[in-house]
Parts: C-alpha cells; sequence; structure tokens
C-alpha cells in the first residue's frame, strides 16, 4: 500500500511535535525514520497507526483519504517499543487476538485461527512457545511474537516503533535479517523508527532523517551518505 | 586460582539483632492492644452466658433483620462501588483531560469528610420536607429512614476504596495494551474486558473486599440516615450499640461476633485466593 503524508502538524499543548512534514512512501518499501531523541518519530508513526491524530494535514492510504480512519480501520500491524504483549495470555492467545476480535462474519473458524497462529509461529522460528507467557519469554522472542501478533490480522503496512531498541547488539543483527526477511515475503510497506543510523543504513530502502519535528533529508541510504542535505544529517550519520 | 577475600558479607538491610528484637516486640505489643485483646473481649462476652445464651440472642427477629439488611446493603452497595471504581479508575489512568486532578480529590472525598456529615448531607437533600425528597415520598419511594438512604450513605463512604485500590496499578501497567489491543481491531468494550479487566482483577479483588469490609460495618453516616428503626433500618452495627445501651451485653457482643466472623470470611477468602493464584499474581505485576 502507498502512503502519503500531507502536510502534516502535531502540537502538543505548546510543544510541537511535528512542524509540517510531508512524506510519500512507495507501496512495498521499507522505510526508516532515523532521527534522535525527541525528533518527533514515534509520533509521525502513531499518526499513519491512527493511535493518534494530527493537529493538520492529511494521510493517504493508495490515493484515498485515511485521516479521518480510527485506528482499527486503518489495519496497520504495529509492533510496539516494549512489544504491550498481553501479559495476562499465552504467546498462542496473543498472536491470535486480532483474528478473535473480528466481528462474527469475518472471523475464521477455530481451527483455521489455530492454522495461521502455527503458520506465524514458524515464521518467527519459534514454532513452540505457543503456551508460554509472555513472562517467560526473552526480550528477542518477546519482540518476534509481538511482530507475528501484528502479521497475524494480515495488515495493510507494518509499523515498528525501535523494534530492536531493547536488545543486545547480536540479536538486533539477527532480528534485522529477520525483518527484511519477513517484508520481502509479505511484500508489505513497512515503516520503522530508530535512532541507529546503522540499522537505518543497512536495512531500508528508504531512509528519513528527522530533527525537531522537521524531516532533514528523504532519500536512498548511498544518496544520504553521499550527498548529505544539511550540516545536521552530514552530523548525525557521520557520528 | 582464585582465593576467597575474608570478608564478612552482610545483607545490606540487616539491623542488629538488639533493634530487630525491640520493633518485632513493639508491634507485637501494639497489635495485642489494638486487635486481638478487643476481638478476644468480644466472644469472651457474647459466649459468657454460654452458647446457647449467645445463639438464641441471634434468632431474636431485630437481630437477624439487621443481619438480612447489613447483607442487603453490601450486595448493592458493593457492585455499585466496583462499577464505579473501575470507571472512575480507568478514565483517570487512560485519558488526559481537564480537571483531571480534581476528580482524583473527588474521589477521596468520603475519606476526608466525616461520615456523620456526610449522612447529614443526604438528609438534606433527600429528606421529607426537600423538593425532591417530599415528591419521592409522596411516590412511595422514601430515600431518608429507609433502604435507599443507607445504601447511598453506605457507597458515600465506601466509595474510594476501589478506585484508590485500582489507579496504581493502572498507571503502572499503562496504556500499550490497550493500545496494541486496538491496533489489532479490538473495540473500546473488547480492550476493556479482554484486557484491562484481566490485568487488574487481583487489585479490583482487593478494592472489593475492603469495600465490602467498610460497607458491612459503616456506622456514622448510616446512623444519621437510617432513623434507627428497629427491625426495619437498624444495620447490624446500629443494632449493635442499640443493644449495648440497653445493656443487653450478650445479644450486642454476639451480633458483633457475627459482623467480626464475616470480615474474618472475608481475610480468608483473600488469603486463600492469594495463595492459589500466587503464581498468576506473580505475573500479572511484573511482566
Ligand atoms: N503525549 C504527549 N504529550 C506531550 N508531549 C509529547 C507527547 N508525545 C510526544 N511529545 C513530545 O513530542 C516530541 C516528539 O516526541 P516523539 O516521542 O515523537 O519523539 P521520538 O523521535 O520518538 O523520540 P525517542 O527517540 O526518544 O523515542 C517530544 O518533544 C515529546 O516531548
Ligand atoms: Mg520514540
Amino acid at each position: 500500500m502507498q502512503i502519503e503524508i500531507d502536510e502534516i502538524s502535531k502540537t502538543f499543548g505548546v510543544t510541537a511535535a511535528l512542524t509540517p512534514v510531508s512524506l510519500s512512501i512507495p507501496s512495498g518499501a521499507l522505510v526508516a525514520l532515523l532521527g534522535p531523541s525527541g525528533s518527533g518519530k514515534t509520533t509521525l508513526l502513531r499518526i499513519l497507526g491512527g493511535l493518534e491524530f494530527a493537529t493538520s494535514g492529511r494521510v493517504l492510504f493508495d490515493g484515498q483519504d485515511a485521516t479521518g480512519l480510527t485506528v482499527q480501520e486503518r489495519r496497520a500491524g504495529f509492533v510496539f517499543q516494549s512489544y504491550a504483549l498481553f501479559r495476562h495470555m499465552t504467546v498462542f492467545d496473543n498472536i491470535a487476538y486480532g483474528l478473535n476480535a473480528r466481528p462474527r462474519a469475518q472471523r475464521p473458524p477455530k481451527a483455521e485461527i489455530a492454522r495461521r497462529v502455527t503458520k506465524l509461529l514458524d515464521l518467527i522460528q519459534l514454532p513452540d512457545i505457543g503456551s508460554r507467557f509472555p513472562s517467560q519469554l526473552s526480550g528477542g522472542q518477546r519482540q518476534r511474537v509481538a511482530l507475528a501478533r501484528a502479521l497475524a490480522i494480515e495488515p495493510r503496512m507494518l509499523l515498528l516503533d525501535e523494534p530492536f531498541g531493547a536488545l543486545d547488539a547480536k540479536v538486533r543483527k539477527e532480528l534485522r535479517q529477520g525483518l527484511r526477511d519477513i517484508h520481502d515475503t509479505t511484500g508489505l510497506t513497512t515503516v520503522f523508527v530508530t535512532h541507529d543510523q546503522d540499522e537505518a543504513m543497512e536495512l531500508a530502502d528508504l531512509v528519513v532523517v528527522m530533527s525537531m519535528g522537521k524531516i532533514e533529508q528523504i532519500g536512498r541510504p548511498q544518496d544520504i551518505r553521499a550527498k548529505p542535505a544539511s550540516a545536521f544529517v552530514k552530523d548525525f550519520i557521520g557520528g | 586460582m582464585s582465593d576467597t577475600p575474608n570478608i564478612r558479607f552482610r545483607p545490606v538491610t540487616t539491623e542488629p539483632a538488639l533493634v530487630q528484637g525491640l520493633v518485632i516486640s513493639g508491634v507485637i505489643a501494639v497489635l495485642a492492644v489494638l486487635l486481638f485483646a478487643p476481638l478476644i473481649a468480644v466472644f469472651y462476652e457474647a459466649l459468657s452466658k454460654g452458647w446457647f445464651a449467645a445463639v438464641a440472642s441471634l434468632a431474636d427477629k431485630e437481630s437477624l433483620a439487621a443481619i438480612r439488611l447489613t447483607l442487603t446493603v453490601a450486595l448493592v452497595s458493593v457492585p455499585l462501588n466496583a462499577v464505579f471504581g473501575v470507571a472512575a479508575a480507568w478514565l483517570i489512568t487512560k485519558y488526559d483531560f481537564r480537571g483531571k486532578a480534581f476528580l482524583i480529590t473527588l474521589i477521596d472525598l468520603p475519606f476526608s469528610v466525616s461520615p456523620v456529615v456526610a449522612g447529614l448531607c443526604i438528609v438534606l437533600t433527600f429528606g421529607a420536607n426537600t423538593v425532591v425528597g417530599g415528591w419521592l415520598v409522596d411516590a412511595g419511594y422514601p430515600i431518608v429512614f429507609a433502604l435507599p438512604g443507607i445504601i447511598l450513605a453506605s457507597m458515600f463512604v465506601t466509595f474510594p476504596f476501589v478506585a484508590r485500590e485500582l489507579i496504581p496499578v493502572m498507571i503502572e501497567q499503562g496504556r500499550a495494551e490497550e493500545e496494541a489491543a486496538l491496533t489489532l481491531g479490538a473495540s473500546g468494550w473488547r480492550v476493556f474486558f479482554t484486557v484491562t479487566l484481566p490485568n487488574i482483577r487481583w487489585a479490583l479483588l482487593y478494592g472489593v473486599l475492603l469495600c465490602n469490609a467498610r460497607a458491612m460495618g459503616e456506622f456514622g453516616a448510616v446512623a444519621v440516615v437510617s432513623g434507627k428503626i428497629r427491625g426495619q433500618t437498624a444495620t447490624m452495627p446500629i443494632t449493635i450499640e442499640m443493644l449495648y445501651n440497653e445493656y443487653l451485653s450478650v445479644a450486642a457482643f454476639t451480633l458483633a461476633g457475627v459482623l467480626a466472623l464475616l470480615a474474618f470470611v472475608t481475610l480468608g477468602l483473600k488469603t486463600f485466593l492469594e495463595i492459589r493464584h500466587a503464581d498468576a499474581l506473580a505475573a500479572t505485576r511484573r511482566h
């Protein structure tokens, strides 16, 4: 799905989290929102997912105005920085949650739900953890379960807020490749937030460098490296 | 090869044995004076003329009516307060809105207002000589000196318990799980019943048990609104006071013993559930 961000701004009381930003994301792209803390990355991602509403501006999905769509209607697979797994449910029930939440007419039968959950567990390469609780998983495993849960709803896009933020370097590397693979197999338009420039440069097709609520530069990793658009970008990716 | 250095390890929280002993015996002494002695006295007095006299005093029509009334009041006011408490805690912890601080103060109001004053306020608002009260009396639904007033008074006094118990737990758990459920397509109600409620069930249970204990024991506010009509609007605590003032000490203390036993049942239930579900309890507290 193609995503168009048209002059979106957001203020929280007196803080301007986003001064009007515009961004066009091609269908099927893997995009990184890169920037220092407080630059408005999470805010932009939450506006895309419908968890926050813009003060002004529009969001378009495949050319259709989606600004007023509720969070449920957006069908965005969202992966939270803290994973936000349902702590009182097993991994299986976590992944099945979105399917069970569908209106009765669209809800797959139990056996079909089980089949899909099993398939997703295979996809994240954790086939045997369905009956465990989130508290019994490592950080990397939780992150992958969160990804499977988001994929279960057959989302129109994938939004990830610092998906590898809380993990150690080795696990990060593995999961990066995992995300790339999942993106390539599903073909989903994917936006992920990071403040790690290596991660953005290595993983993304398109990097969006943000600072203080503004977009500093949009470009392919090699172009940004070759021609930083501002002193800030040069400094940030050079560091 | 590593040789262990010769250091005496002492946990940082350890106090000298003497201090520990003093503190522990101090606490036990206070508990003995404040809790155990009065409790023993209640049952001792109740049984001072033997089991038969105690049971016979309970079989009295007024005592039975008092027990029935107190249970009715708890049965109505506790569930209602549970619903209000959950709603208030949900509002306060999951949404940002103007006047939030004021709402928090309002919830705590019953803690700072004397129950007698609360009772008087209900009388002044719904008494037979007020507009609302007069109209309700004419319609055949008196509030004051009747069951609705007693329930109102009990609810006012026990209002904070559930919300107070829930708010810290819900703040600690944050909004992320609810947001995740929303992005997965769940409606607001579904999120509440499948995510929020299961996550707060233990705190809710504690709140409800506390609320229940207080509702059954409330004296001051109920004394004002009930009019203390024997066999009709006299709850257990009020009947106990009346019996005691009439020197019917066996009856008074027996009824007091029953009230204390009801509290024990509540405590026992809480402990039982805690032991039974220790794992689940730990899992919902930490992540
Ligand atoms: N709910 C909110 N209320 C008030 N201010 C907010 C809120 N959410 C974000 N902000 C402010 O908006 C600005 C952008 O925040 P945002 O969370 O989008 O930054 P970020 O780029 O994701 O940073 P980080 O890398 O630290 O996560 C910050 O100044 C922040 O303080
Ligand atoms: Mg952020």
